[in-house]
């Protein structure tokens, strides 16, 4: 039945019939409407962060943990604009999040108005797709395909821009949930069965075959398509970073990550194969080193959901495209159990230099190393806690050192490498999963850049535990000057607040943790405490994350660590 | 090669420059560009021209193919086209050239559209070569002001861009 509603309340109505029951964001003038039809809707908890880049975070966030789309809102100019980061981040790795602007009034679109800015126009290259709504008659169905086109396909950021006019009008209105129609998309793309056939040939005759899984396993739902695949046919995996969790990493057959700091052997093993499985990942420079030298040797299938990755960095010799779990429910029943009995062999032969090893080696005198921090956490945890990292080195020893076995339970920023993802992040993953553990493991640097969310976690009762990997440097950026800039440490080095007392200024508490014997007393402490717990871990200053692949060298070009580094 | 890229697009606020932002953000140069309307109401017709070599004419169809408002692409280069530019030329003439001008335009079957006592206006509908070469030999007499179009293309025969398989 039709029902006389502002464009405000169309627009809440809609985003519960859609299912939305967190939105992340900040009021202004040109969102007003929207905020004050708000507590018509108690079904749909509203968050208020401290800063609108947190928004955008939180929602990517908790779209990662719970596959559901995430949502934000912010206000027009300043608001709008500072969604940007995060918009560019979910755009990156593709994560399902809707964002909803204010804007000003349509007479006064284009002329300057106050808070006034091109937010279509901003975000245009960093959106999946985008709209400005001045007509409420429109409204609800440009937000049903928004949430349509950022959780379809290969899933991205959708930006929806309201005049404050459509949010005010009024009109007889009820819920249309016919089917979207947009004729120029087109997310349902399938293999055919002669490039089926043509990929089974090619799995039967390779003697030394590998996956390389990525993001798009977790994002289609194919962890058990992938798992059955490997097994019947033994083929190892090796994952991306954005791929962590897509298969279990005590799984046999799973080598681990790979890339510019990925395993030594997953690295080689990449370079000596003579099939690589590609699927949902795509060929990243940071994953793939000089293309001249990569996998010379290998055929290569890609499976992929977004025809434009198709040869965009590796020639490839079959694509698969479409949506990952059918394209592997259609490959499946065809391919015929194998053995590469010789081929797993040689990886474990040369799986003696593991970054486990690498720690357990590493003296043991007293000082805090971030590895090691990161490993008591993940035996401490027993690997079960979602994880959200910024990004630097503490990333990347996380990659390496929690070893998690669960999917969509390894939650940082891959394509875009955004400092700050962090902590909001982290928000957005407890709101996704309220029963699961959450830790944010993050540097001294990045978390710098969002801390003002603690107040937001404060205020929302939030129960996060939190890992500052204190090194005193922007460690990755000073881990290049290391290598490749003769050790200037130029604008690396980074004071910081004491953190223990920022978190008791924010009503939180916190432990400093300086000697190696107290990790996981901290670590059992922090998870005790019933709201948000912050450890700060003072680290060694200048350690490095190994092995590494130097930008642009080739893949089994890796700088090892040196043999006691340690001791620095 | 010059590749000549037809798409098919909803005609919605924004989507030209989401085609030409595609262009910019991705490095790809485009020698022409010609918006029109089609037979169908809602529909409007991009022809593109882009120096490019096949590999990079592919990367530009699939991104074109993101965008939620184009319909179909279609790559118009090695299949049996039609295309045509169009260009209207401002060529100064006297009482002593013009007769000759007069020729010129004759021999390329152009046409004269308007005249002043110093000048001609000439329209002319060919191939970018053809429109070229025509330039070229109205240049000596002082080309005053140029116009032209870009290319519009459409194949041979009755196959047409709506028989076009996207999946492909």
């Amino acid at each position: 039945m039709k029902r006389k509603l502002n464009g405000s309340e169309i627009l809440w109505e809609t985003l519960q019939n859609l299912g939305v029951d967190v939105v992340f964001g900040y009021p202004g003038g040109q969102n007003l409407p929207i905020f004050d039809a708000m507590s018509k809707y108690p079904a749909i908890h509203q968050v208020l962060v401290r800063h609108e880049q947190g928004a955008a975070h939180a929602a990517d966030g908790y779209a990662r943990v719970s596959g559901r789309v995430g949502v934000a809102l912010a206000t027009s100019g300043p608001g709008a604009t500072n969604l940007v980061t995060g918009i560019a981040n979910a755009m990156m790795d593709s994560i399902p999040t809707v964002f909803i602007t204010g804007q000003v009034p349509s007479h006064l679109i284009g002329y300057d108005a106050f808070q006034e800015s091109d937010v279509t126009g901003i975000t245009l290259p960093i959106t999946k797709h985008n709209y400005l709504v001045t007509d409420v008659n429109e409204l609800s169905e440009v937000v049903r395909e928004a949430f349509y086109i950022a959780a379809t396909g290969r899933p991205g950021p959708v930006l929806i821009d309201i005049a404050k006019n459509a949010q005010i009008a009024s009109i007889d209105w009820e819920y249309d949930d016919s089917p979207i129609q947009l004729p120029g998309y087109r997310p349902d793309m399938r293999p055919v069965e002669k490039d089926i056939e043509h990929a089974v040939e090619l799995i039967k005759h390779a003697k030394r075959p590998l996956i390389l899984a990525g993001h798009g396993v977790l994002i289609s739902g194919a962890m058990d398509e992938l798992k059955y695949f490997a097994e019947t046919t033994h083929t190892p995996v090796a994952m991306t970073l954005l791929g962590l969790g897509c298969m279990p990493a005590s799984h046999p057959l799973n080598l681990g990550m790979m890339g510019m700091h990925g395993e030594a052997w997953v690295n080689h093993a990449i370079q000596e194969c003579d099939l690589l499985l590609a699927m949902g990942m795509r060929f990243d420079d940071r994953v793939t080193g000089d293309l001249k030298t990569y996998a010379q040797n290998a055929k290569k299938i890609h499976f992929e959901v977004d025809p434009s990755e198709i040869n965009k960095n590796v020639k490839v010799d079959l694509a698969l495209i479409g949506d990952l779990r059918e394209s592997l429910e259609q490959l499946n029943p065809h391919v015929p159990s194998l053995e590469h009995g010789e081929w797993l062999k040689f990886i474990n032969g040369i799986h003696h230099e593991s970054s486990q090893r690498d720690i357990q080696n590493a003296p043991d005198d007293g000082l805090l190393r971030a590895p090691h921090v990161i490993n008591d956490l993940w035996r401490h945890t027993n690997g079960d806690a979602i994880i959200v990292t910024d990004v630097g080195q503490h990333q990347m020893w996380t990659a390496q050192y929690y070893k998690t076995d669960h999917p969509n339970s390894f939650i940082t920023s891959g394509g875009l490498g955004t400092m700050g993802f962090g902590l909001p992040a982290a928000m957005g993953a407890k709101f996704a999963s309220p029963d699961r553990e959450v830790w944010l493991v993050v540097g001294d640097g990045g978390f710098q850049m969002t801390s003002m969310e603690l107040q937001t976690i404060f205020q929302e009762g939030l129960k996060i535990n939190i890992a500052i990997i204190n090194n005193g440097y922007l460690g990755m950026v000073r881990q290049w000057q290391e290598f490749f800039y003769e050790s200037r440490y130029n604008n690396t080095p980074i004071t910081s607040p004491d953190f223990v007392k920022l978190a008791d200024a924010h009503g939180l508490v916190g432990q400093l943790v300086t000697q190696r014997k107290d990790i996981e007393s901290a670590i059992e402490w922090a998870r005790q405490q019933p709201g948000t717990a912050l450890l700060e871990f003072r680290v060694v200053g200048e350690d490095a994350v190994y092995p590494m692949v130097p930008a642009g060298a080739s893949l089994h070009q890796m700088i090892r660590r040196p043999v006691h580094a340690g001791t620095k | 090669m010059q590749h000549v890229i037809v798409v098919l697009v909803e005609d919605k606020p924004g989507v030209a420059n989401r085609i030409s932002s595609i262009f910019r953000r991705r490095g790809f140069n485009i020698s022409s560009l010609t918006v029109s309307p089609t037979e169908q109401p809602g529909t409007s017709r991009f022809t593109i021209v882009m120096e490019s070599d096949k590999r990079d004419a592919y990367r530009l169809k699939s991104y074109l193919y993101k965008l939620i408002n184009v319909l179909r692409v279609d790559d118009l280069t090695e299949k049996p086209n039609v295309n045509r530019d169009m260009a209207l030329v401002k060529v100064a003439a006297n009482n002593t050239n013009r007769t000759e001008i007069m020729q010129m335009v004759e021999v390329y079957r152009a046409r004269v559209v308007d005249v002043a006592n110093e000048a001609l206006v000439v329209e002319i509908t060919g191939t970018t070569d053809k429109i070229d070469s025509f330039i070229e030999v109205l240049r000596p007499y002082g080309i005053i002001e140029m116009a032209a179009s870009g290319t519009v293309a459409l194949t041979r025969g009755p196959a047409s861009v709506y028989s076009i398989d996207r999946a492909s």
